[in-house]
C-alpha cells in the first residue's frame, strides 16, 4: 500500500467501542446475567502458610439456599500454572495453603449473601507453619518450605547469563559505578474486579465468560484443570474493565464457578471483591538490584552487570519470565558491549507476583537511568547528552543476541529536551540553585530530571512452545457491503477491537463503522495469545492486514473481470473499487462483494503472524526477542517542599516512539495513561504486607494518583515506521511508563540534592534524605545491604553487540503473493 | 426483611420490593437492569458508583433505596435523550477518554453535576470535581480534555445540561 495515502490510518477517530461505553451499554463479565444463574463465593485462607489439617462443609451445605460446595477434592488432583516449567497452582488448596487469599472452598447459592452466609459456615482446620514474608526470610529459613520444587530451597528461579568479560571491561573503565536499588511491588488496581460466568450446558459443554487478558489461554489451561476435552470448552472474554496485566493468568473464582456450575447444573457466577483483587492480583514484582557499570572518560558504556532478586511471592505465575525480563531489555536502548546478568526469585509467603505494565522491566530500568544520572555527574556531563552519546544503534544486535530495528529514541530525547525547556531549568533550578528564603516562606524547590527507556512489541516466543501463529485473523465480507472481523484478541481498554477495525478499513477502502469485530471468542475466532506483552497491534494488526488483502485481491479480481481491465489496476476507495482513470465506472463495495462472491464462492479469508524466529541460541534466549522495540523518554519538572518532604509534580513531557500512529488519539491516550501508572509507582502504590496481610487492600487506602496528582503531561509521538509492525507501527500501552519512574527520581534529587534509590519515593523519604544531607553525610535513601546469596554459574555466550540485525521482515506464514 | 420502594430513576417510577440492606447500586443492577452503574469498591472510596441524586453526585453503593424516594436518581442510562447523547458522552467517545470504560459512567455524572453548577469551569475546577473518581486508564488528561470541549459546545448551544 502507498503509505502517503493512507485514509484511515493516522486518523483520530473515536474508537469502535467507544459509544457503548459512554452510554453504560458495555456489558462486562459481571454484568452477564443468565437464566436460573446461581451465585458463587470463594472461602479463601486467613493464614499465610498452614498445613490444611481439615475441611467440614456440613454446616455450609445445610443452609437453605445452598446448591453446591466444593472442595479441591472435587476437582482433578492436577497442578497448574500459566507457564509450563512452573506448574504450581490449585485453584482450591488441598494439602496446605501459601498465602492469605489462597481459595480453599467454594460455595454456590440461590444469591451472593447466602453464598457468602454459607462460607462462613465452612470450618477450616489449619496447622500454622511459619510465614516466609521477605527475600531474606525465605532464604534465611531453608528449612521451611514454601515448594518443593525450584532451583534452591525457596528460591523459584535462578539464572546467570555473561555475554563477554564485563570484569576486564570494569578493570579499563574511567569510572565504574557500583549502585543497589530497590522497586516496592505494587499492584494493577484495575477499576473493574475480576468476575466470570460459567455454564455448564445440558449438552456437557462449557462456556466461561470472563474478564481475561487471555482466552487462549485460560482455555488451554482448563482442559488440563477440569480434564475436560478442549472442543468442548468455550471462553469467551468479555471487554475487561482494565487489565494491566492483572487478569493473565488462570484464575481460583473462574475455575470454582465452571466446577460449581457442572454440578448445580445452572450458570454460576462469582464476582471478586475489591479486596480479594488486591490478594489475587499478580502484580509488579518488588526487586532489589546491584547495577554495576563501566564508563569512559567521555561517558561510553564500557559494561554493565547486573544481579536482581525478585519477590516472587507464594507461586509461580509468570516468574521465570519476569525473573528473566528483570535482566534481558536494559540492553536494547544505549550501546552495553559486554553484559552480565545474574537474577533470582524467591517465593514468600505473600500473592504471588507476575505482570503488570512493563513486566519485570521498571525496576531495572528504574535502577540503570538512575546511575546513568549518577555517571553523568560524575562526568560531567549533561544526562541528556549522555544519552544521547551512547544511543543503541539502530539495525543491530545487542550484546544479549537481540535484533534492535528502528530507533526513535535520539529523537524523544531532543523533543522532550527543547519543549520541557531542559537546559534551562537545569542551570536554574536545582540544589545548587542559590534561592535563600526568608524562614517564613515555605522552602520549595524545583528540579528537572530525564530518562529514557526502551519495551518490546509482542513477546517473540509463546508461553508454550510450538510453531503455530501467534495471531489469527479472519475476515469475512457480507454481501450487504459489511466486513466482518474474527480475531482472538482481548480488548481491555486499549483499543484492539478498534484497530481491527480500522486496518482492514484501511486496506478495502471502506470506514471502519463498516467492519464488525467479533474478538476473544474461543469457538469463533482465531487463536490470539493474549492481551500481554505489548503484541496485539502489531500481530493482530500485520494478521489483520494479510486476512484483508487476501479479501481484496479476490474482490479486486472480480471487479476487474467485470469492468474489463487488469486486476492490478483496481483501487479500492470512498466505499467503491475501480480504476482510477475511470472512477465513474467504479463498482460500489457491496456490488464488488457480490461479484466476488460469485467468482470464488464465500469471502472469507485468514491472516496469520508469527513473529520472526531470531531468539539467540542460548537457554533462555526465547525471552527478550521481539519483532521491534518502541523507545521512550521523559522530563519530570516537580518541587519539592523541604520541610514536609511532598513532592507536587509540575509537568511531564514525554516522546515516544511509536514506529507510526495508526490511531494518534489513542497512542496518547495509552501514553498518558502509562505516565500516571509510572507516576503512581514513582510516588505512592505499595503493595505490602504485615503479619501475612496486606496493610491496605482498598482503594482509599492503596494510594493511587487522582486528578489532583496527575500534573499536565505533553505527549510527542515519533515516527520511526518499522519494517515489522503493521504500516510501521509499533507499541504504545507499556514502554512510556518506564522512563517517568527513573525521571522522578532524577528530578528529586536535581530539586534538593539527595538520591532516591528506592520507591515510592515518600515524603518521610525526603525528609530523612535531607537529614542525612544537613549532617553532612551521604544523602542517598535506599538499600544497604544485599542477600546473601549464590548465583549459579553463568552461561557464557559471546556477545553479539554490534552485529547485524538479522533479517527483517521475513516472517512466519507470510504470503509472498499477498 | 424487605421492603416496598418507590424510585425516580431517569425520569420513571419505578416501584419495587427490596431488602431493606440492599444498597442503591445492587438494586439499579440488579433490580432495575441498569448494569452501566459499576461498583468499583462498594466503600465509597473510588467514584465508580457515582449516579445523580437530585442533580447531586452520590454514592450508590453507600446509598439506600428506601432514603431516596421522591428525589430524581439519574444514571448513565439517563444521560441521552432519545437518541441524542449528552453533550458529554459525546466529548468522551470522540476524544477518547472512555478507554476501558469502567469508571466512565461516574465520571460522565459527576462532571455532568459539576457543568450544571458551573457551565465554563476552569481546568483546576474540573481537576477537584472529578479529584473522588478513580481512573485507572487515561491519566485524566482525555477526561479534561473531552469535559472542557463538552462545556464549550454546551455553551455555544446555549446551556443545556
Amino acid at each position: 500500500m502507498n503509505k502517503d495515502l493512507f485514509t484511515v490510518v493516522g486518523q483520530p477517530l473515536p474508537k469502535i467501542d467507544a459509544w457503548a461505553k459512554v452510554t453504560g451499554e458495555t456489558r462486562y463479565a459481571d454484568d452477564l446475567v443468565l437464566p436460573r444463574m446461581a451465585y458463587g463465593k470463594l472461602v479463601r485462607s486467613a493464614h499465610a502458610h498452614a498445613t490444611l489439617r481439615a475441611i467440614d462443609t456440613t454446616r455450609a451445605r445445610a443452609l437453605p439456599g445452598v446448591y453446591a460446595v466444593i472442595t479441591g477434592h472435587d476437582l482433578p488432583r492436577v497442578k497448574f500454572g500459566i507457564l509450563p516449567v512452573s506448574q504450581d497452582e490449585e485453584a482450591l488448596c488441598t494439602e496446605k495453603v501459601r498465602m492469605v487469599g489462597d481459595a480453599i472452598a467454594a460455595v454456590a447459592a440461590v444469591d451472593e449473601e447466602t453464598a457468602e452466609a454459607a462460607g462462613r459456615l465452612i470450618e477450616v482446620e489449619y496447622e500454622p507453619l511459619p510465614a516466609l514474608m521477605s527475600i531474606q526470610e525465605s532464604l534465611a529459613h531453608p528449612e521451611v518450605r514454601i515448594h518443593e520444587y525450584g532451583d534452591g530451597p525457596n528460591v523459584h528461579k535462578n539464572v546467570a547469563l555473561q555475554f563477554g568479560d564485563v570484569d576486564q571491561a570494569f578493570g579499563a573503565s574511567h569510572l565504574v559505578r557500583e549502585d543497589v536499588f530497590y522497586f516496592e511491588g505494587n499492584t494493577h488496581l484495575p477499576m473493574e474486579q475480576h468476575a466470570a460466568v460459567a455454564h455448564f450446558g445440558p449438552d456437557g459443554k462449557l462456556t466461561l465468560w470472563s474478564s481475561t487478558q487471555t482466552p487462549h489461554y485460560v482455555h488451554r489451561l482448563l482442559t488440563k484443570i477440569l480434564d475436560l476435552p478442549g472442543a468442548h470448552i468455550r471462553v469467551i472474554a468479555a471487554p475487561v474493565g482494565g487489565g494491566f496485566g492483572g487478569k493473565l493468568d488462570p484464575f481460583a473464582h473462574e475455575i470454582a464457578a465452571c466446577k460449581l456450575s457442572q454440578l448445580t447444573g445452572r450458570p454460576v457466577k462469582i464476582a471478586c471483591t475489591r479486596e480479594e483483587v488486591f490478594y489475587i492480583h499478580r502484580g509488579r514484582h518488588p526487586v532489589l538490584m546491584w547495577l554495576k557499570t563501566g564508563f569512559t572518560r567521555d561517558g561510553d558504556i564500557t559494561g554493565s552487570h547486573i544481579r536482581t532478586w525478585l519477590d516472587g511471592g507464594a507461586y509461580g505465575s509468570y516468574g521465570v519470565a519476569s525473573t528473566f525480563y528483570t535482566g534481558v531489555i536494559n540492553p536494547v536502548t544505549y550501546k552495553i558491549p559486554v553484559y552480565k546478568f545474574e537474577g533470582a526469585r524467591v517465593f514468600t509467603n505473600k500473592p504471588p507476583c507476575g505482570p503488570k505494565r512493563g513486566h519485570g522491566t521498571p525496576q531495572p530500568r528504574f535502577a540503570l537511568e538512575c546511575q546513568l544520572d549518577k555517571a553523568a555527574e560524575q562526568l560531567g556531563l549533561d544526562p541528556a547528552d549522555l544519552r544521547t552519546r551512547i544511543l543503541q544503534e539502530p539495525f543491530t544486535k545487542t550484546a544479549n543476541h537481540l535484533t534492535v530495528t528502528t530507533i526513535g529514541l535520539g529523537e524523544c530525547i531532543d523533543k522532550v529536551v527543547a519543549a520541557s525547556g531542559w537546559r534551562d531549568k537545569r542551570a536554574r533550578f536545582g540544589a545548587a540553585a542559590a534561592t535563600p528564603k526568608p524562614l517564613w516562606q515555605p522552602r520549595k524547590r524545583k528540579g528537572v530530571g530525564l530518562a529514557g527507556s526502551a519495551y518490546m512489541t509482542g513477546a517473540g516466543t509463546a508461553i508454550y512452545w510450538n510453531s503455530m501463529p501467534h495471531s489469527g485473523v479472519i475476515v469475512r465480507a457480507d454481501r450487504s457491503g459489511g466486513v466482518s472481523i474474527l480475531c482472538g484478541a482481548t480488548d481491555i481498554g486499549q483499543g484492539s477491537d478498534s484497530i481491527l477495525a480500522y486496518l482492514p478499513a484501511e486496506v478495502l477502502g471502506i470506514e471502519p463503522k463498516d467492519v464488525h469485530v467479533h474478538p476473544a471468542d474461543t469457538s469463533l475466532t482465531p487463536v490470539d495469545l493474549g492481551s500481554y506483552s505489548s503484541r496485539v497491534t502489531l500481530m493482530c494488526g500485520v494478521a489483520a492486514i494479510q486476512a484483508a488483502t487476501r479479501l481484496r485481491t479476490a474482490i479486486g479480481r472480480a471487479v476487474a473481470a467485470r469492468l474489463e481491465v487488469a486486476p492490478d489496476r483496481v483501487v479500492f476507495r470512498e466505499r467503491k473499487v475501480g480504476v482510477p482513470d475511470d472512477w465513474d465506472r467504479a463498482v460500489p463495495f457491496a456490488r464488488a462483494v457480490e461479484l466476488g462472491e460469485a467468482m470464488h464462492g464465500v469471502l472469507a479469508f485468514p491472516g496469520s503472524y508469527a513473529p520472526p524466529r531470531r531468539a539467540g541460541k542460548y537457554k533462555g534466549g526465547g525471552v527478550g526477542p521481539s519483532p521491534c522495540y518502541s523507545y521512550s523518554a521523559c522530563v519530570v519538572e516537580l518541587t519539592v517542599d523541604e520541610d514536609t518532604g511532598w513532592i507536587e509534580l509540575d509537568e511531564i513531557w514525554i516522546a515516544h516512539d511509536i514506529g507510526r500512529a495508526l490511531n494518534p488519539l489513542l497512542v496518547e491516550g495509552q501514553v498518558e495513561g502509562s505516565v500516571y501508572m509510572g507516576i503512581g509507582e514513582a510516588l505512592m502504590e505499595a503493595q505490602v504486607f504485615r503479619k501475612g496481610l496486606h496493610k491496605h487492600p482498598s482503594l482509599l487506602e492503596y494510594k493511587s494518583p487522582t486528578t489532583l496528582e496527575t500534573p499536565p503531561i505533553h505527549t510527542f509521538l515519533v515516527e520511526t515506521d518499522d519494517p515489522e509492525g503493521p504500516f510501521g507501527a509499533k507499541e504504545a500501552g507499556q514502554g512510556p511508563l518506564l522512563p517517568v519512574i527513573p525521571a522522578i527520581a532524577n528530578a528529586v534529587y536535581h530539586a534538593v540534592g539527595v538520591r532516591m534509590d528506592q520507591v515510592p519515593i515518600t515524603p518521610d523519604m525526603v525528609l530523612r534524605g535531607l537529614e542525612l544531607k544537613r549532617q553532612g553525610k551521604p544523602a542517598r535513601i535506599g538499600p544497604d545491604t544485599l542477600p546473601l546469596f549464590t548465583f549459579k554459574e553463568p552461561l557464557a555466550v559471546e556477545s553479539a553487540f554490534g552485529q547485524p540485525a538479522d533479517a527483517v521482515a521475513v516472517r512466519p506464514f507470510a504470503d509472498p503473493r499477498a | 426483611m424487605k421492603t416496598r420502594v418507590s424510585l425516580n430513576v431517569n425520569g420513571e417510577s419505578r416501584d419495587l420490593l427490596v431488602p431493606v440492606h440492599k444498597t442503591l447500586l445492587e438494586v439499579l443492577r440488579e433490580d432495575l437492569g441498569l448494569i452501566g452503574t459499576k461498583h468499583g469498591c462498594e466503600l465509597g472510596e473510588c467514584g465508580t458508583c457515582t449516579v445523580l441524586v437530585d442533580g447531586e453526585p452520590t454514592l450508590s453503593c453507600l446509598a439506600l433505596p428506601a432514603a431516596l424516594e421522591g428525589p430524581a436518581i439519574t444514571t448513565v442510562e439517563g444521560m441521552a435523550r432519545g437518541g441524542e447523547l449528552h453533550p458529554l458522552q459525546q466529548a468522551f467517545a470522540e476524544l477518547g477518554a472512555a478507554q476501558c470504560g469502567y469508571c466512565t459512567p461516574g465520571i460522565l455524572l459527576t462532571a455532568q453535576a459539576l457543568l450544571a453548577d458551573e457551565p465554563q469551569p476552569p481546568r483546576q475546577r474540573i481537576r477537584e470535581a472529578l479529584a473522588g473518581n478513580l481512573c485507572r486508564c487515561t491519566g485524566y488528561t482525555k477526561i479534561l480534555d473531552a469535559v472542557e470541549l463538552a462545556a464549550l459546545r454546551m455553551a455555544s448551544a446555549g446551556g443545556r445540561v
